[in-house]
C-alpha cells in the first residue's frame, strides 16, 4: 500500500515510580518489530503524556506503571485524549494491577492490559492486529494542526 | 590454592583423573545428551559440569580465602558470624499513613523482627508532599506518606530509638528525612550520639537504575557528602549511605554488573568525602552496602563473597585505609522482587527461601525476605509474617548457622567467587577509563549495559532458554489471593488536611529564618560551615515540610529529568 506507514507508539511512564525495566524492554521490542517508538522516560503526568502523544502524532500510547496509582492516571489519560479530540489514539497498559482493577480500566477505555508474564511477541502481535495508523495522522509524523 | 592444599604429585593425579572423567562424561553424553545446549547462571555466566582443585590451583589460600574477620574478609566480616549473633531480621515495611505503618512495625517486632526498615510512598521518595498535584493517586500506595516532623513522630511512636536500629529507604531527600528522624528522636529524649540506623542515600544508583530523580549528579553528591560529614561528627553510630546494588539488579543487570557498578558508586562516595577533607578511616567504617539475592543460588553466594574481598582490597590499596573497619563490606540483603511471579504466587515462598538461604550463606548482616504477595502490592500482614518466619526457620531450625562460611573452599564456589571479582575489576577499569561514575552516567554507559542485559534476559525467557515456573513452563493462570493489601484512596485527602493543619500551627518567622539559613548553606561552597544537616534539623523543627526543603534544593541546585533512553 502506498500510504502504509509505520505505526507510531508512545511508551509512557505515568506517576512517580521509577520501575522502568518493563517499559524500556517493551520499547526496544517495539522498535525491533519495526514500529516507530518514542519513550517519555519516568515521572510523567497524564497531561505531559497526552501532550507528547499529540505532538508526536502517535497511533498508540503504551502506559507502564507499577506504583498502584493507575486508578488515577490511566482514566485521566483517556479523559485528556477526549478533551483534546484525540480519542482515536488507542491506549494500552502494562504493569501490576489488582485483579478487580483490570475490568474497570478496560471500561474506562484502556484497550488491553498486559500483566507480568506477557511475552514480547504476544504484545507485538496484539498491536499489529488491533492497531493501525490513524487516518488523519500525517505520513511525515508531524503534529496535527490544532485550534 | 590447589598447591597449598594438595602436593604437586596429588595435583598431577587430579589432572590425570580429571581427563579420564571428562572422557567418560563425553562418552555417556553420546547416549543421553545434556539437557541444555548451554548451562549458565541467571546472569548467563557459563557454568562447567565439574570443578576440581585445578580451578583454584594458582590462587593463594591466605590472599583469597583466609579466615572470617580477617583481611580480605572473603569468609565474613566478623570472626564469629552467626555463632554469636544472627543477622538482623529487618523487614521493609511502609503502608498508608504513619499510624498504619507504626502498627505494622509493632506487629513485626512482636513477632521477632530485630530491626526496622521504612518504605516511603513515591511522593515522599521524590520529595513531594501529599498535596502536590504530582502526587495524585500515590499516597500510601507503595509505602508510608511522611510530610512533616509530626508524621515522623507518629511513625515511630512507642519504639525505643536507642535500642532498635532503623533503616530508611530514601535517596534524593535522604538528608531531609534523616533530619526529621534526628529531630523526632531528640524530641523524644534520645541522644543523636546513640541513634543507630541507615539512610539509603545512594544517589548514583538512582541515575543508573532506580530513577528516583530530583537533582543533577553533582549537587546530589554534595548532599550525600554533607550527610557523611555530619554523621562522622554528630551521629557516629549511623550508616550514612547504603550503597545499593539491589535496584541495579532489579532493573535487569547481571550479578557482575550489580557488583561492579555498586562498588564503583562506593569508590565515588569515598573520593567525594576525601575531597571534602575527611580521612578515609574517619568515615569509611560507616559505609554500608545492599545486595540483591536473586534466584541463582551459587552465583549470589559467590557475588557476596567476592564483594567483601574486592571492597577490602580497594579500601586498602586504592584509598590507603588502615583501620580494618574501613575495609569491611557490611551489607543488607533483600531477596529478588523481580524473581517473584504473579502466577501461582505461593511458589514465591519457595523462591524467597532459596534466596534468603543464599544471603545467609553469603554472610549478610541483615535481611529482608519478600512476601509472596509482594508481586502485587506491598505486603499484607499475613504474607509478611510468612516471610519473617522464613528467616527464623533458616536461623533457628535449619542448622546452616552452626558453621561459618560452610561453602568456603568448595572448588566451584571459590572459582565462581574469583570469576565475579575478575569481571567486576574489568568493569571498574572501564569506569576509570570513562572518567568515573558521573561521567559514565552522563554517557548513559551503566544504564545501557543494564538495559542490554534486561532485554537479553527477556528474550531468553520468551525463547524458553531460561525457565520461570508457572510463567514460561508449567504455565498457569493467576489466582486471586485473598489477602492482598488494599490502601484506601481516602487517606490521601486526610493526609493533605493533616499537613495543612500542621503548617497553620507553625511560627512563621521561625520557619522563615530556618529556611533562609538552609538556603544560605546550599548556596555556599560545600564545607562543614555550609553543611545542610544542622540547618535541616532546625528547619524541620520549625515546621518545614519535606517538600518545602526539597523545593528549596530544586530551586538552588536545579532538577534532573530521566533522559528516557532505551
Amino acid at each position: 500500500m502506498a500510504n502504509a506507514r509505520k505505526l507510531r507508539i508512545l511508551v509512557a511512564k505515568p506517576g512517580l515510580d521509577g520501575h522502568d525495566r518493563g517499559a524500556r524492554v517493551v520499547a526496544r521490542a517495539f522498535r525491533d518489530a519495526g514500529f516507530e517508538v518514542v519513550y517519555t522516560g519516568c515521572h510523567q503526568t497524564p497531561e505531559q503524556i497526552v501532550s507528547t502523544a499529540i505532538q508526536e502524532d502517535v497511533d498508540l500510547i503504551g502506559l507502564s506503571i507499577l506504583s498502584g496509582a493507575h486508578r488515577y492516571s490511566f482514566p485521566r489519560v483517556i479523559e485528556l485524549l477526549k478533551e483534546n479530540n484525540a480519542e482515536d489514539i488507542s491506549v494500552i497498559g502494562g504493569g501490576i494491577f489488582p485483579m478487580e482493577d483490570i475490568p474497570r480500566l478496560k471500561e474506562a477505555g484502556i484497550k488491553e492490559i498486559f500483566e507480568p508474564g506477557a511475552k514480547l511477541g504476544e504484545i507485538i502481535e496484539w498491536v499489529g492486529t488491533n492497531i493501525s495508523p490513524r487516518m488523519d495522522a500525517d505520513e511525515s509524523g508531524s503534529a496535527r494542526v490544532s485550534g | 590454592m590447589g598447591k597449598q592444599v594438595l602436593s604437586e604429585s596429588a595435583l598431577d593425579r587430579v589432572e590425570k583423573e580429571h581427563a579420564e572423567w571428562l572422557e567418560e562424561y563425553r562418552k555417556a553424553l553420546k547416549k543421553v545428551p545434556e539437557r541444555l545446549s548451554r548451562f549458565s547462571t541467571v546472569s548467563d555466566l557459563e557454568i562447567k559440569p565439574l570443578y576440581t582443585p585445578l580451578d583454584i590451583e594458582n590462587k593463594d589460600f591466605f590472599d583469597n580465602v583466609g579466615f572470617p574477620g580477617k583481611y580480605p574478609y572473603t569468609r565474613g566480616v566478623q570472626s564469629t558470624m552467626y555463632r554469636a549473633r544472627h543477622w538482623t531480621m529487618r523487614m521493609f515495611a511502609g503502608l498508608g499513613n504513619a499510624d498504619d505503618t507504626n502498627e505494622r512495625f509493632h506487629y513485626l517486632i512482636n513477632h521477632g523482627e530485630t530491626g526496622l526498615s521504612t518504605a516511603f510512598d513515591f511522593p515522599t521518595l521524590m520529595g513531594y508532599d501529599t498535596a502536590s498535584p504530582l502526587a495524585r493517586g500515590e499516597c500510601g500506595k507503595c509505602g508510608v506518606a511522611i510530610d512533616t516532623l509530626e508524621d515522623m513522630g507518629r511513625l515511630f511512636a512507642d519504639i525505643n530509638l536507642e535500642e532498635v536500629t532503623t533503616s530508611m529507604t530514601i535517596n534524593p531527600p535522604a538528608s531531609v528525612m534523616w533530619a526529621m528522624y534526628i529531630a523526632n528522636a531528640e524530641k523524644e529524649g534520645y541522644s543523636r550520639k546513640k541513634l543507630g540506623g541507615t539512610i539509603q542515600n545512594d544517589c548514583l544508583k538512582e541515575f543508573i537504575a532506580q530513577k528516583t530523580l530530583m537533582l543533577p549528579p553533582e549537587p546530589s553528591l554534595r548532599l550525600v557528602t554533607d550527610t557523611v560529614e555530619f554523621g562522622t561528627r554528630e551521629v557516629p553510630r549511623w550508616n550514612t549511605i547504603s550503597i545499593s546494588g539491589y535496584h541495579i539488579r532489579e532493573a535487569g543487570s547481571t550479578a557482575v554488573q550489580e557488583l561492579a557498578f555498586t562498588i564503583y558508586d562506593g569508590i565515588t562516595y569515598v573520593e567525594e568525602a576525601v575531597k571534602r577533607g575527611l580521612k578515609v578511616d574517619e568515615f569509611a567504617g560507616r559505609l554500608s552496602f545492599f545486595w540483591n539475592s536473586h534466584i541463582d543460588f551459587f552465583e549470589e553466594i559467590a557475588k557476596m563473597r567476592a564483594s567483601r574481598r574486592l571492597w577490602a582490597r580497594l579500601m586498602k590499596e586504592r584509598f590507603g585505609a588502615q583501620d580494618p573497619r574501613s575495609m569491611l563490606m557490611r551489607f543488607h540483603t533483600q531477596t529478588a522482587g523481580c524473581s517473584l511471579t504473579s502466577q501461582e504466587p505461593y511458589n514465591n515462598v519457595v523462591r524467597t527461601t532459596m534466596e534468603a538461604l543464599a544471603a545467609v550463606l553469603g554472610g549478610t548482616q541483615s535481611l529482608h525476605t519478600n512476601s509472596l504477595d509482594e508481586v502485587y502490592m506491598i505486603p499484607s500482614e499475613q504474607a509478611a509474617l510468612i516471610a519473617l518466619r522464613t528467616q527464623q526457620i533458616i536461623a533457628e531450625e535449619s542448622g546452616v548457622t552452626n558453621v561459618i562460611d560452610p561453602l568456603g573452599g568448595a572448588y566451584f564456589i571459590e572459582a565462581l567467587t574469583d570469576k565475579m571479582e575478575e569481571e567486576a575489576v574489568a568493569y571498574i577499569r572501564k569506569l576509570d577509563e570513562l572518567g568515573g561514575m558521573v561521567a559514565a552516567i552522563e554517557r548513559d554507559y551503566p544504564q545501557m549495559e543494564i538495559a542490554d542485559a534486561a532485554f537479553h534476559f527477556q528474550q531468553q525467557i520468551d525463547a524458553g532458554e531460561k525457565t520461570v515456573i508457572g510463567v514460561n513452563k508449567y504455565a498457569s493462570e493467576r489466582p486471586d489471593l485473598e489477602f492482598v493489601l488494599k490502601i484506601d484512596d481516602e487517606i490521601e485527602r486526610q493526609q493533605i488536611e493533616r499537613t495543612e493543619r500542621f503548617k497553620e500551627k507553625r511560627d512563621k518567622a521561625g520557619f522563615q529564618k530556618a529556611m533562609d539559613e538552609l538556603r544560605r548553606r546550599c548556596e555556599g561552597p560545600p564545607c562543614w560551615e555550609n553543611n545542610v544537616m544542622p540547618a535541616l534539623v532546625d528547619a524541620v523543627r520549625a515546621g518545614a515540610t519535606e517538600q518545602e526543603c526539597c523545593d528549596l534544593y530544586r530551586d538552588v541546585f536545579g532538577t534532573y529529568r530521566d533522559p528516557g533512553t532505551f
